[in-house]
């Protein structure tokens, strides 16, 4: 697996951020991503960047581990500071560059677009970071079971979840077995023009295809033959608990949010 | 007399209309806790046989009865209850993300309370002896120690009868002698019938019966010792004879007086070093 990508991992650990209910971890990323567009000025950004910061250093997670991992991010954030230098036209010029007129507010206009962007990658990868993807599914299952009154597949929604989860590695590693295969009989999926190469994945597609439905069709019957019969009168295995700790959490968080609501009408 | 547990009477099936017929007029009886091999070579219909014991597929003639049940629209889901099934590929049969999720899944459907699963988990992942493999997931287990999962996970919602369909056919060696050693242990400290389904004459030997499958009807039924006896009729029909056996056979051509049919390198070693003793 590529190391240098982090979105979408989870890096496993014991922490305060690790043990959380869940539910609580997309309760709160949620309500943050909401807030941090209600931020509006240097004391309001710095809660936020202050609770964020934080929040890393409680996972124990290394900073920098995650920075690095945001590698293709940066690129986008980048490129958005700049977008905004130079359409923005407000305040004083600062310096001329090559024609180009840079303002003052441009650059703070820049910077708080790019620190928000920024708050927002790092904290909702700060979930994947810290929540295995089983426990997002059961959190989802049990978040979305209002809307079972509504006749929304919430259990088959969250069997295929967990089924696909599972299957991922397995998937990869038949991936790479029909690929050594192939290359075995003279594709050639690293050199060549581009058009090559998108056609010698075609050979790899097809078998993978084949077999993936030769396992659902053989995981559908073995599910069958263990008794399963849709979402109706099962009983789980794990099970989702609030703790003392997770209403602590929120209500520090919500004292995090009231404070940006006071401070954002300094100015 | 020993209790019938599993009856087929008359039972034919194909798997369409112009298809051939994969069992054609198939009888037999399978009794309480007690170890039955099917062997046939591929295509003779044994693993349709599993199929039709679980309800997975109906019989198109005759008639299936489970514990006093026929096998129907109306009971299929008790007979599931009774009757646990292990696939031939160790991957598509495991569906949780985790060992302990893949046994509880079974015990899930059922709706058997969390810590009735909970204590049943480390019971049945001790007697596959995986109690140590809780939260891994499966792609990080060999495809015996999957095996060994799934024979848990079918344990754990204690059915009256475990059916092995080719349960090794995709293991090394080593991962079949862990499952076979599994499957002894099982046989010997539960009150569970066991039905092994393979191609593989080697795994019959523990068997107290066998019945011979061969081209969708049954070919012979009697104990491994008498059928090992029949192997030029074996190979006839496509089955590999073990090496002990035809060792035994050139022996015996050899004007050697081996009596007792041996099924183990021990029972043959026996018989050699008794041999003088009764010349």
């Amino acid at each position: 697996m590529n190391n240098a990508i982090i979105i979408g991992q989870y890096v496993p650990g014991n922490s305060l951020v690790h043990r959380l209910d869940p539910r609580m971890k997309i309760t709160i990323i949620f309500l943050f991503v909401i807030f941090v567009f209600f931020a509006n000025n240097v004391v309001s950004y710095s809660i936020l960047t202050a609770f964020a910061i934080i929040t890393v250093f409680i996972t124990k997670i290394s900073l920098r581990f995650i920075l690095k991992g945001l590698t293709p991010v940066w690129f986008l954030i980048i490129f958005t500071f700049i977008l905004h230098l130079i359409v923005t036209k407000e305040g004083t010029v600062l310096v001329e560059l090559l024609g180009f007129k840079v303002y003052s507010g441009a650059l703070i206009q820049g910077f708080a677009i790019s620190l928000r962007f920024f708050l927002l990658i790092l904290i909702t990868s700060l979930l994947t970071l810290t929540t295995t993807p089983i426990e997002i599914t059961d959190a989802i299952e049990d978040m979305l079971h209002p809307l079972k009154k509504i006749k929304f597949p919430v259990h088959e929604l969250a069997l295929m979840m967990s089924i696909s989860l599972r299957f991922i590695p397995t998937l990869l590693q038949e991936t790479d077995k029909i690929s050594k295969a192939q290359a075995s009989r003279g594709v050639d999926f690293r050199t060549g023009p581009i058009k090559e190469r998108i056609k010698a994945i075609v050979p790899l597609l097809v078998p993978l295809f084949v077999s993936a439905f030769k396992r659902a069709e053989e995981l559908a019957m073995a599910m069958e033959a263990r008794g399963y019969q849709g979402g109706e009168g099962r009983s789980k295995l794990r099970q989702l608990k609030i703790k003392k700790i997770d209403i602590f959490v929120l209500v520090f968080f919500l004292l995090v949010i009231a404070g940006l609501f006071i401070t954002r009408n300094y100015s | 007399m020993r209790e019938k547990f599993i009856e087929f009477r008359n039972v034919s099936f194909r798997y369409g209309d112009e298809q051939p017929w994969v069992l054609d007029n198939v009888s037999f009886e399978i009794y309480k806790d007690e170890w039955v091999a099917i062997i046939g070579h591929n295509g003779s219909g044994k693993s349709t046989i599993a199929k039709l014991m679980n309800g997975l597929l109906y019989p198109e003639q005759g008639e299936i009865i489970i514990n006093g049940m026929p096998v129907n629209d109306e009971h299929v889901w008790d007979v599931r209850k009774q009757v646990g099934m292990v696939f031939q590929n160790p991957d598509n049969q495991f569906v949780g993300t985790t060992v302990q999720d893949d046994v509880a899944f079974g015990m899930e459907n059922r709706g058997i309370p969390r810590e009735e699963m909970e204590k049943r988990i480390t019971e049945v992942l001790r007697s596959v002896r995986m109690e140590d493999y809780l939260l891994t997931e499966p792609h990080r287990l060999s495809g015996g120690q999957k095996q060994r999962v799934a024979i848990a996970s079918v344990l754990a919602v204690k059915p009256d009868v475990l059916i092995l369909d080719e349960a090794t056919a995709m293991l090394d060696p080593r991962g079949r002698k862990e499952i076979m050693r599994t499957v002894s242990d099982i046989q010997a400290k539960n009150e569970i019938s066991l039905i092994t389904i393979t191609h593989d004459l080697q795994e019959v030997v523990m068997a107290e019966r066998v019945i011979v499958m061969n081209n969708g009807s049954v070919w012979d039924e009697a104990t491994p010792r008498d059928i090992f006896a029949k192997k030029d009729e074996l190979r006839k029909i496509g089955l590999d004879v073990p090496f002990i056996a035809v060792l035994a056979d050139e022996l015996k051509q050899n004007d050697l007086l081996i009596e007792n049919e041996p099924l183990n390198h021990d029972e043959l070693l026996e018989e050699l070093w008794t041999l003088h003793l009764k010349m």
